[in-house]
């Protein structure tokens, strides 16, 4: 493999590798959260939260990393407030993590929300009554029942991930070694003479892992149904 | 235990006001569908929280005086309709759920005894969608008591099974009844199940309790049938007699007796009848040459017109009270008033296995 690719290949593919399973591991707790909110609670704001939530899937990919600029940059509102306690997310890895949460936040949502829908409240009452508590509930029934939800989401966040590239680009720049990904190497080899062979091979990486993605999540989908029916 | 619940509550047009208690037992909340008997057991659960009112079992107040306990804190097992059995877990899994949220104190110690009493030792292993209706039914009764409730509430739990599977339920619940130690609260519109498995009933209507009180009382109490349906009738408690060579038995009470198809049952064991109203016949002399077996003697308490052409006779007969459903005509004919003895005819075929409880 590694002779296969060249180091500076390598580098990117491992770095997508790193960003993309941060961004999917740190984004489901909340993701989980916010699909259980969205399906289960009547709130006021539940449609703005629901619209934000979207808003990457929809915002050119560039504004949204504009956006992350503002706000998360060195003298961004949050940024210089995160900076002064040793946190710096532009221009880094960690950015990019950032980034491809955000981007990837949508898809893992959507999936959650649709497995959370298809349990019926009907079981999470009836474990009410033999005593269990709201959290209870949610550990002993809720989860379980969603477990293939969840993991068709965070697989198909991690695919999205993977081959995020605008907002990423914008957000934390292309610096070789540092946040240089995948795409945004493909990028790169393809701006210089003879980097053709270069983006060809992580090309297929890119199409290799995003279908393999789209077939497991898939596969974790049907599994959704027969676990809610108990089969 | 006794259980009692003292509630309003108003949505729309339907207003609730019921206040009752329930002794140790099993009580039927019986009523149309629509008379509020959900509603008072899901307030009894928690699930609804009534506009006001006061929920205690055995003075521990569920709601009220300022309390209002979530679901899990209530203690109460609750039996659905639609059984509502954990789908990932096996009925293992299922029955110790609750179990394992009980306090200390609270868990049964004889998880073994429900398990057997139930007869889920063949399904423990398995997992919900692979049981049949009647065997979900039986494991979430089983999964309510391992939680060691204060007081087990069933909203027609056999609502949704066909009528072979209700008579395999049945007997369970009677078990229930007789042994479990815990006040039922059982809902119910089925006139059948309530002549069965009734201590207790407690009679709504349009929200309001009609009457309350022993079971013996309130079913053969004509003013309450028209709660019910057409299927009315009032409830004999006997014990096996003489078994008869040809396939008959005979169940005593009082110094009266009936002859029924063969109850599989020893000599002096409880039985109860259910005896529809519209299967007896009413006769001012000792009938000769009919076929029906039973001529029982019977005075008249209580005649209550219908709006329509018929009308139901309350009898007393061996300390019993039957109901009959009649025409006015008839009432009118045989010049039917109170404390008029006559024979009430009743065919031995006409009570069925589905009429007989133990």
């Amino acid at each position: 493999m590694t002779d296969w690719l060249s180091p500076e290949e390598w580098q990117a593919v491992l770095l997508s590798l790193k960003v993309a399973l941060w961004a999917t591991v740190w984004s489901l707790p909340l993701g989980i959260f916010t699909a259980y909110a969205l399906a289960r609670w009547r709130f006021p704001g539940r449609q703005l939260l629901n619209g934000l939530v979207h808003l990457p899937l929809v915002l050119p990919p560039v504004v949204t990393g504009y956006l992350l600029l503002i706000v998360f940059g060195r003298r961004g509102v949050i940024g210089s407030a995160l900076a002064d306690i040793g946190i710096v997310f532009a221009f880094r890895w960690t950015g990019a993590v950032l980034a491809c949460a955000i981007m990837a936040f949508p898809l893992l949502v959507r999936a959650i929300r649709l497995s959370i829908e298809a349990v019926d409240p009907k079981l999470e009452q009836a474990a009410g009554t033999l005593g269990a508590s709201k959290p209870w509930v949610f550990i002993t029934v809720t989860l379980p029942l969603i477990l293939p939800g969840v993991l068709a989401g965070a697989v198909l966040a991690f695919a999205k991930a993977m081959g995020e590239f605008g907002a990423t680009i914008t957000f934390v720049s292309n610096i070789p070694r540092q946040t240089q990904t995948l795409p945004s190497a493909i990028y790169a080899f393809l701006q210089v003479p003879g980097g053709e062979a270069s983006a060809m091979r992580l090309v297929i990486i890119a199409v290799v892992i995003a279908m393999g993605a789209v077939v497991l999540s898939e596969y974790f989908s049907r599994r959704i149904a027969r676990r809610v029916s108990g089969q | 235990m006794t259980v009692s619940v003292d509630i309003r509550h108003r949505f729309g047009d339907f207003a609730l006001d019921v206040q009752f208690e329930a002794p140790q037992g099993l009580t039927v909340l019986f009523g149309r569908s629509g008379s509020g008997k959900t509603t008072v057991i899901n307030a009894v659960a928690g699930l609804i929280t009534p506009d006001s009112g006061h929920i205690a079992v055995d003075g521990r107040v569920l709601m009220g005086d300022g309390v209002d306990l979530p679901p899990h804190k209530r203690r109460v097992g609750y039996v659905f309709q639609d059984a509502r059995l954990f789908p990932h877990l096996t009925v293992q899994q299922n029955l110790h759920y609750g179990r394992w949220f009980a306090p200390k104190s609270a868990r049964p110690q004889n998880a073994g005894r429900i398990i057997e009493m139930l007869g889920l030792g063949q399904l423990l292993t398995r997992r919900p969608a692979q049981l049949s209706g009647g065997e979900k039914q039986r494991v979430a009764i089983g999964r309510a008591l391992m939680s060691g409730p204060d007081v087990l509430l069933a909203d027609e739990p056999l609502a949704a099974l066909d009528e072979q599977r209700k008579e395999a339920i049945l007997p369970y619940f009677e078990k229930l009844r007789d042994e479990a130690g815990v006040p039922i609260l059982y809902v119910s519109h089925s006139p059948s199940e309530v002549a069965r498995l009734a201590t207790t009933v407690v009679a709504l209507q349009n929200g309001k309790v009609l009457r309350a009180g022993e079971a013996h009382d309130v079913l053969s109490d004509p003013a309450v049938t028209p709660v019910g349906a057409m299927a009315a009738g009032a409830m004999l408690t006997t014990t096996v007699g003489m078994q008869h060579e040809d396939g008959l038995t005979e169940l005593r009470f009082g110094a009266e007796s009936l002859l029924v198809p063969h109850v599989d049952k020893p000599a002096g064991a409880g039985v109860r009848v259910h005896v529809e109203a519209q299967d007896v016949m009413l006769s001012l002399e000792r009938p000769t040459g009919i076929s029906a077996l039973n001529v029982i003697p019977a005075k008249v308490r209580s005649i209550r017109m219908g709006d329509g052409p018929g009308a139901l006779v309350q009898l007393e007969t061996g300390g019993e009270r039957l109901l009959a459903r009649v025409t006015r005509r008839s009432v009118a004919a045989l010049g039917l008033t109170e404390g008029l003895e006559l024979y009430a005819v009743l065919k031995a075929v006409s009570v069925s296995r589905s009429n007989l409880g133990s």
